[in-house]
């Protein structure tokens, strides 16, 4: 079946089953491979993109559901050679240990300042759930303070 | 933080000589690069440019490339070798790039494997290195990279710089003597002249290899020593970074798979019609201990495996259960027959003399899954007797077997691609993953497949930390030291089990596993007679390295017992600590630090404790005090961790740091969560829910400081982990006055204790 929608402000169609997940399309059909396999059970993160804004876990979103909406990933966040804020903080904080799951929790910070600009320490906790095993927890902590203040 | 201001000593003695009494993987680097200068084909690999030796290539754009050929997991060795070496090349360390170069016999680094496997007595540490040459072995493991590397990668870059330097003086007609070299260029101060590096590096990679390599005075360097921001960190954060799984090539097939869920079963029949009639499903491969289905994509193959119809023999395992382990394990540590590791037969002696304060207490510790985040997958092309692979792994010489196994072609015949790893642990030192993935690859000839293990398999078909249990006893006194004690700890042997599936010949018997014994032998404490037995346990569950291997459980046996023994004596556990360590100064400095910065000693409240625990491992020193509260509902927090490392001498600070960080994560979540259990003979534990990871709400505030001593040449990518689980089930005894001597506290009610 052929899924249209908006990839990083491109319109793009794929042909594909429907039940495919997200994560798939994104990596396999559309070569989008910043977001990353983890679970597959939208356990860890790994595979955080933004649908309409709101991040999601690609790994168990059926493309279906993407039909008509506005993708995010990764690869847009960075705008003609400048990065991101939070990937600013990510890079000045020394982040990334492996790296894996940073794609993911990016993703999921940044949607998290779009909704709450400046997060306690408790809604961090709250809203980013992502595993990281390599445990760069408390500088990611930092990095979100300092991208929020940027 | 702290640690990056703090003063870091590198002694020049340390890095002239340490190498010649280190071991033997150190010789053998040492050896290559002073007879055997080549290029090890770095010239024609990656980049263009040219090969001044086979660690440092110069483009004739001035753009320097240096060869790092360990493997990146996220413990910064892309950097902290990169730094070693353009330290004495005198280069700007931001424009230099790193390549992970072509596998050859010139990037040995057997120090991992002769640091960590020479068995007691049954196997001669020469015979271990000369093994590890012939095998021509490439590891990333055992906390080694600096350790080793820390003697022959400054050789590599000044030898650069030296050749650099002298065809500059040919150039010019002077003495290489009136030339010196910084940042990328050769200078003649005296005539004022100066040459990038870029237009003298064709006739320099001509030169002969000069016989006069001076290394810089370690005051005057410029890098080393220095928190310098890693080279990987870039990529990834921008989804760029390319991690086995994003390996895409034209004509690739992807492959998904299903195993076997008992240990040493057997495939009897599958639905192989249904499954290859399915849209996109290229072909079901048998595979070593599974079935792997090859798909057009990913998910047409994951679906067809979900969709596999397969029945099993057990092996005769399939009553197998982590209980029955647990019972006879705690069987045969009161009855089986055990190995004297330390035999120091008036220990036991005085214990069996009436008297003394005595403190008795049996250990239990589980089986620990890696779940590295990147689950494990290995992409493979097989062409005739030739095979090609791409793959994140901590070892490519084993990487290369395991290929040449799977694909039926020689060992040689085997171009390796190395990519970033999502984590290692330990996990990517095994094979079993690339055998089966061209086993797939030789059954589709000519097209690439990229297997993808999914989470379920890569938690239930994992090589576990053994499950451990220990015995120790001793006797102790008040201002005394410890007056006797002996020490039983019985498990599998990792490097028995790895060494057999992997075909490593080094003949370890488990029974004299040094990684059984790992963090015991050199029982640190002040004590009158100490007796150490290791009792090698045999079942049929795979056990592996993860990270910190056997101090992983020792360090939890060792430091909870002390804690006791501080207790039995009425003693404070930091001052009992100390008392006993007087004779150890590194421990007792990183002791006494980590005390000092926790506050030790400071009222906690209610409900509130403070444990410490000290460490050495991979010849580093770290100790941690954790603080934790317990609410009247029994629920843990651990509040704080606070970490001293005296890993002798630093490269990268802000790499040691992280390092600290991470492994005190990686110990907390087995605290809190980490058990494998087995039912039916298959693994219960499947995924993240039921293999948890600590996440952010979880966290404790971790503060690291770094010891600088000097006086040696540590790891760090595993020594903060041992401490971290004593660490705070110490502090639980102080909070609570209940003593744990198993975990994960998952399992242990806390409630009004």
């Amino acid at each position: 079946m052929a899924f249209s929608f908006v990839v990083n402000g491109e319109q793009r169609q794929v042909d594909v089953d429907g039940e495919t997940p997200l994560l798939w399309v994104l990596r396999d059909e559309l070569g989008l491979t910043g977001t990353k396999f983890g679970c597959g059970i939208a356990a860890c993160g790994a595979c955080t993109v933004h649908i309409d804004g709101i991040a999601i876990r690609s790994c168990s979103f059926p493309v279906e559901a993407a039909e008509g909406s506005e993708v995010r990933t990764i690869e847009d966040l960075a705008k003609g050679g400048t990065l991101h804020k939070v990937q600013q903080a990510w890079i000045d904080n020394q982040v990334p240990q492996c790296g894996y799951c940073q794609s993911g929790m990016i993703m999921a910070v940044v949607a998290l300042l779009e909704e709450i600009p400046d997060p306690t320490d408790d809604q961090i906790d709250e809203q980013i759930t992502n595993i990281c095993r390599c445990g760069t927890y408390t500088r990611i902590r930092k990095a979100i303070h300092d991208a929020a203040k940027a | 933080m702290g640690a990056a201001d703090k003063v870091v000593k590198i002694t020049k003695r340390a890095l002239l000589f340490g190498g010649a009494a280190v071991g033997g993987g150190l010789v053998i680097g040492y050896a290559y690069l002073r007879e055997k200068p080549g290029t090890a084909g770095f010239e024609s690999h990656g980049t263009p440019g040219y090969a001044l030796n086979a660690w440092v290539k110069i483009t004739p754009d001035n753009d320097v490339i240096v060869a790092v050929p360990r493997s990146e997991m996220g413990q910064g060795v892309y950097t902290s070798v990169a730094m070693l070496i353009c330290e004495e090349l005198e280069v700007e360390f931001d424009k230099v790039t790193v390549e992970y170069p072509a596998l050859d016999g010139k990037y040995i680094n057997g120090f991992a494997i002769t640091d960590g496997m020479d068995a007691g007595g049954t196997v001669l540490p020469w015979l271990i290195t000369r093994i590890v040459a012939k095998l021509k072995m490439i590891v990333t493991g055992g906390s080694s990279t600096i350790r080793g590397d820390i003697y022959t990668m400054p050789k590599a870059g000044a030898m650069a710089r030296e050749m650099l330097i002298a065809e500059a003086a040919d150039l010019w007609d002077v003495a290489p003597g009136e030339c010196r070299a910084e940042l990328g260029e050769v200078i003649h101060d005296a005539t004022g002249r100066k040459i990038v590096y870029g237009d003298l590096a064709d006739g320099a990679a001509r030169r002969g290899v000069p016989t006069d390599i001076p290394l810089k005075d370690p005051s005057t360097y410029r890098l080393v020593g220095k928190p310098i921001p890693r080279l990987d960190v870039p990529g990834k954060v921008t989804g760029e970074a390319e991690f086995g799984v994003d390996v895409t090539l034209p004509g690739m097939l992807y492959a998904a798979i299903k195993q076997c869920p008992y240990y040493g079963g057997a495939l009897v029949s599958y639905n192989k019609e249904a499954i290859e009639a399915r849209t996109g499903v290229v072909k079901v491969v048998e595979v070593d201990n599974g079935l792997v289905v090859v798909a057009e994509t990913y998910w047409q193959a994951k679906m067809a495996v979900d969709a596999l119809d397969m029945v099993w023999d057990d092996g005769g395992n399939g009553d197998v259960s982590t209980e029955m382990i647990r019972q006879d394990a705690l069987s045969q540590l009161e009855s089986g027959e055990a190995t004297a590791i330390v035999d120091d037969q008036s220990a036991l002696t005085r214990l069996d003399e009436s008297g003394g304060d005595v403190v008795d207490a049996i250990y239990t510790l589980p089986y620990l899954a890696h779940t590295c985040m990147e689950p494990m997958n290995c992409t493979v092309v097989v062409n005739g007797d030739r095979a090609e692979a791409w793959a994140g792994t901590q070892s490519p010489t084993m990487i290369a077997w395991g290929v040449a196994k799977g694909a039926g072609v020689d060992s040689d015949a085997v171009d390796l691609h190395m990519t970033y790893m999502g984590g290692g642990f330990g996990r990517r030192i095994e094979y079993d993953y690339v055998v089966q993935a061209a086993q797939a690859a030789r059954a589709v000839e000519g097209r690439p497949v990229k297997l993808i293990w999914s989470r379920e398999e890569d938690v239930s078909h994992d090589v576990f930390r053994p499950l451990a249990v220990a015995h120790f006893k001793a006797k102790t006194s008040k201002e005394g030291p410890i007056e006797a004690m002996s020490a039983r700890v019985a498990l599998q042997s990792v490097n028995y089990d790895f060494t057999q599936r992997t075909d490593l010949s080094f003949g370890i018997e488990g029974a004299t596993d040094r990684a059984s014994t790992d963090g015991l032998r050199d029982w640190p404490y002040a004590t009158g007679a100490y007796h150490l037995e290791n009792l090698w346990l045999q079942y049929p569950v795979a056990v592996g390295n993860w990270r910190s291997v056997g101090h992983s459980h020792n360090a939890f046996f060792k430091e909870s017992f002390v804690d006791e023994l501080a207790h039995k004596a009425g003693e404070d556990p930091f001052g009992y600590r100390r008392r006993l360590l007087k004779d150890s100064p590194q421990h007792l400095a990183v002791l006494e630090l980590a005390a000092e910065k926790a506050g030790w000693g400071t009222p906690m409240g209610a409900g509130r404790g403070r444990g410490i625990a000290v460490h050495e491992s991979f010849d580093s020193f770290v100790a941690e005090v954790a603080e934790v509260s317990i609410s009247a509902r029994g629920e843990l927090s651990v509040d704080r961790v606070v970490c001293v490392i005296d890993c002798g001498t630093v490269v990268n600070p802000d790499t040691v740091v992280a390092q600290m960080e991470s492994g005190i994560v990686y110990g907390l979540s087995a605290v809190l969560f980490g058990e494998i259990t087995i039912e039916n003979g298959q693994v219960v534990q499947q995924n993240f829910p039921d293999y948890d990871a600590v996440r952010l709400r979880e966290m404790p505030k971790i503060e690291t400081y770094i010891l600088a001593s000097g006086t040696q040449v540590g790891g760090a990518g595993e020594p903060s982990t041992p401490p971290l689980a004593p660490a705070v089930t110490n502090a639980i005894f102080n909070a609570t006055g209940k003593r744990l001597r198993t975990l994960p506290l998952g399992n242990v009610d806390l409630v009004g204790v």
